[in-house]
């Protein structure tokens, strides 16, 4: 398992990476999500041994990798854009760390083929990546890093130059990869859906520093602070009066902040809030509303397709207990 | 229609120029081998390349060259590497010191080697004078600084990821430099190595001043044959295998070039600190200093030793005519001349290659337009594959009677020397002006602004700084240009390469201390020019 210890990277003065101390365990996926900036791509270049610490430790199953250059590390790293060889054929990038090890060519030759076949790009072989389109690119940098089976495999921002569309798709192919093969991923990414969509763990980075981390599921629920809630998607964060009053009508006890997202009110006859409409977008899974909720303020709210509310009706809203987060602490305002 | 007809408007003055300037010599030269008395004869063409002597002197060129290719492609790679990859103290004043040599005069660099290499001189011991290693180290001395800038600037700009990439892969540093970092620098190193080659096989003054008669490659039998032996039949015979020969190497040097996929990712990364790891890369990167830095120095202190002693005796010597009056005119006045020289050359080479450089860079509107844009672009190549000496020649046997009698005009020079230096101009706009994104002229033609408004805001803050670096280059590629000048100069009015090789030809203490002086003037004038267009910071400079 990988083992990190207040790893700190630091540039002249300024730390990109501050104290941070991280656990991944075998075949567990963790993602470290931050805004661009946060120092993220210098922790992973950091793990894969391109960037110098200046404090610090990172371990390997006890084994502290200080003196290990990157290649003997049995770590892949896939870069953003892949970084396939432009000079390679499709076959000779995946077989790259294959040939370096001098895999005889009857098990090589199958290797690939699997490995391909894995990814989707049986027949590929011959193809040069400056003829493939962005996704095929990233599914051949993916075979190429897990072409050795690496103990440990680094995704920088995998599926962020893609296109929505792909993006989605890659994403399931690429979780139930990293499962299948069993494989033990470190990510980092700005995108929290690309996070949720690959990791089991999390890990939020700020400005240096990993302000949270744990189950995904845990963080998405209790995220610690304003910063790190909106950061993961919350639309906005309620203090006081507000906060009492959502709490209330989601009968959670009081708290001094709640983070709600855009769709934590919705349209509900049986609803304990009541609500005027000021504007309603169609969408297509729900109307989307703004509404005025007397103590709250204007607020995001959701109907159901179908519902007809236009803007200057009176509504009854409900608050959905899974779309608000409870803040434990409240920076001063 | 009406684009091409003012595409062809433009064209008409560099194809005049070119015409009468380059295809009548050559065509001139060519007539003079095959033709006698107006009867295509190419027995005679025959008969010459099958003496013995030519075999001899093809095959000399030939492995000079292949040997100081090779070590300078050797020589310049970590070079390269140290100087443009890794954070060197004092690296940007080192590369800009390595672009001297460069553009140092070939007379100049033949004279300090033979200081070197001489009875007296510091390795005078090995022997080297007047052996064909000499002249390997001349021509590797001059070229090692081609590399370094071509293969450099590539390096420099090389995206450091897939190295890294390779090296996440389980690849060893040596590993990474063999199958990632390599294969995407073979462009660079095909076209450094090709014209470096190109450069050997064309050099004229470092063998002549060093080879003499004795070791002559092509390029100096075709000065000789017409200097001393007058057989013009034999000196065109060779112009003519020459040019077949440049010609076929240049063709080979872009296929070569051509990789599987061109379009390579570009980043420039910044200089990483040095590590242990690169100790060697930069030893090998000051023994290639001290092996440029010991000619000059050498060359240097000649110049200021007198008898037995040190002084200025050799520089105030310039002001005189020499020894037994060695020359017909001072030393001083030979400069003045390469100074007005050089002038009018900058310019024409300047306003021929600008016009060039703007027709072959724009983007064609019509498959009639690109037709017509890439015959002139291939047409304005030509003189690239022709070595100077072939120029001075040709110039020499066409240009002397009717129709176009230049003989006696103080322009047959400047001419000669601005198509010698006609490709450097080009070969330095041709990459920025095709780097202009055209929809910015696109955007500044739909704001409302006419061609000439077009050219004033989008290529001209763009561009004048890199014409400005061709100027410099071209004004010390006149300088030092000895190759055709030597044919065309007249004795009254020498250039100061011309004085300096006919100072060596003397003998005579004075004479040759003197050669040592004009030779440090000369290449400090060049130095000085080729400083200034350092400080431009003009990328790309001086590579090919």
């Amino acid at each position: 398992m990988l083992t990190l210890r207040d790893v700190t990277v630091r540039y002249g003065d300024t730390a990109a990476v501050d104290h941070v101390s991280l656990d991944l365990g075998s075949g567990q996926v963790l993602a470290v999500l931050g805004p661009s900036g946060c120092g993220k791509s210098t922790l992973l270049r950091a793990v894969a041994g391109l960037e110098p610490l200046s404090a610090g430790s990172i371990s390997w199953d006890g084994v502290d990798l200080a003196g290990t250059p990157t290649h003997r590390r049995g770590f892949a790293l896939m870069f953003q854009e892949g970084q396939l060889f432009a000079h390679l054929t499709v076959a000779r990038n995946v077989a790259y760390a294959l040939r370096l090890r001098r895999t005889p060519s009857a098990r090589l030759r199958a290797r690939v083929r699997e490995l391909l076949e894995l990814v989707g790009l049986a027949g590929y072989d011959d193809r040069l990546p400056g003829t493939l389109s962005g996704g095929e690119r990233q599914r051949v940098a993916l075979a190429r890093a897990l072409a050795v089976e690496p103990r440990l495999i680094l995704l920088d921002e995998p599926l962020s130059a893609l296109d929505a569309n792909l993006r989605e798709r890659l994403a399931g192919d690429l979780r139930d990869i990293l499962h299948a093969a069993g494989t033990t991923a470190l990510l980092v990414t700005h995108d929290h859906e690309e996070a949720f969509a690959l990791a089991d763990r999390l890990a939020v980075m700020r400005a240096g520093r990993v302000v949270q981390s744990g189950g995904i599921d845990q963080v998405w629920r209790e995220p610690v602070d304003e910063q790190t809630a909106l950061f993961l998607g919350y639309a906005r964060v309620l203090r006081d009066d507000a906060a009492r009053l959502v709490l209330e009508a989601a009968g959670l006890p009081p708290a001094p902040a709640v983070a709600v997202r855009r769709s934590a009110l919705v349209v509900d006859g049986a609803g304990p809030i009541r609500a005027r409409v000021e504007s309603a977008r169609v969408t297509p899974e729900q109307v989307r509303l703004v509404v005025d909720a007397g103590g709250l303020g204007r607020l995001d709210a959701v109907a159901s397709l179908g519902s007809r509310v236009s803007p200057g009706d009176e509504v009854a809203v409900r608050v959905d207990v899974t779309r608000v987060a409870v803040l434990p602490i409240v920076p001063a305002p | 229609m009406r684009r091409i007809a003012g595409l062809l408007l433009l064209a008409a003055g560099p194809v005049l120029v070119l015409g009468v300037l380059f295809v009548l010599p050559v065509s001139g030269m060519v007539g003079e081998g095959f033709l006698t008395d107006g009867r295509f004869t190419p027995g005679a063409v025959l008969e010459v390349l099958a003496r013995p002597r030519v075999h001899r002197v093809a095959w000399f060129t030939l492995w000079t060259s292949a040997v100081a290719t090779l070590l300078a492609v050797v020589l310049g790679l970590p070079a390269a590497y140290a100087l443009h990859r890794l954070a060197l103290p004092g690296r940007a004043a080192v590369r800009a010191a390595l672009l001297v040599p460069f553009v140092l005069p070939t007379v100049v660099v033949g004279v300090a080697f033979r200081q070197l290499l001489g009875e007296g001189g510091p390795l005078g011991g090995l022997g080297l004078d007047g052996t064909p290693a000499a002249i390997v180290c001349g021509l590797v001395f001059f070229n090692v600084a081609v590399v370094v800038r071509t293969v450099g600037v590539a390096w420099e700009s090389l995206d450091p990821r897939p190295g890294q990439a390779a090296a996440a892969l389980g690849a060893s540093p040596s590993q990474v430099l063999r199958t990632v970092t390599l294969p995407a620098l073979r462009p660079a190193i095909v076209g450094a190595a090709s014209i470096v080659f190109l450069f050997c096989a064309t050099a004229f003054g470092i063998v002549l001043t060093l080879g003499g008669v004795r070791h002559a490659t092509i390029e100096t039998e075709i000065y000789l044959l017409t200097t001393t032996v007058f057989d013009l039949r034999a000196a065109s015979a060779l112009s003519v295998l020459q040019i077949v020969a440049v010609v076929a190497l240049l063709a080979l040097a872009a296929r070569l070039r051509a990789v599987p996929d061109p379009t390579a990712q570009r980043a420039v990364a910044p200089a990483r600190a040095v590590r242990r790891g690169d100790t060697a890369v930069v030893l090998a990167t000051l023994v290639v200093l001290g092996a440029m830095l010991l000619p000059i120095v050498t060359l240097v202190l000649g110049s200021l030793s007198v008898g037995e002693g040190w002084g200025l005796a050799n520089y105030r010597a310039l002001t005189t005519v020499g020894d037994d009056q060695a020359l017909v005119v001072p030393v001083t006045a030979a400069l003045l001349t390469s100074l007005r020289t050089a002038v009018d050359a900058t310019w024409m080479a300047l306003l021929v290659g600008v016009t060039v450089s703007l027709i072959v860079t724009r983007r064609s509107h019509s498959v009639a337009e690109r037709r017509v844009r890439s015959t002139l672009d291939g047409f304005f190549m030509l003189p690239l594959g022709v070595s100077a000496v072939t120029l001075g020649f040709g110039f020499l046997i066409t240009l002397d009677r009717p129709p176009l009698d230049l003989r006696d005009s103080p322009l047959l020079v400047p001419m000669a020397q601005a198509l010698v230096a006609l490709p450097l101009v080009v070969r330095t706009l041709t990459p920025v002006l095709g780097g202009i994104d055209d929809r910015q002229r696109q955007a500044a033609a739909s704001l409302g602004a006419s061609p000439w408004r077009t050219l004033l805001t989008v290529d001209l803050p763009v561009v004048w700084k890199p014409v400005l670096a061709a100027s410099g280059f071209a004004f010390a590629a006149s300088l030092g240009e000895f190759g055709a000048t030597s044919f065309l100069a007249r004795d009254d009015t020498p250039t100061l390469p011309v004085v300096i090789f006919r100072l060596l030809g003397h003998p005579g203490e004075m004479n040759y201390g003197m050669a040592l002086a004009a030779s440090v003037v000369l290449a400090g004038t060049t130095a000085l020019v080729v400083l200034a267009v350092e400080r431009l910071r003009v990328p790309g400079v001086g590579a090919f």
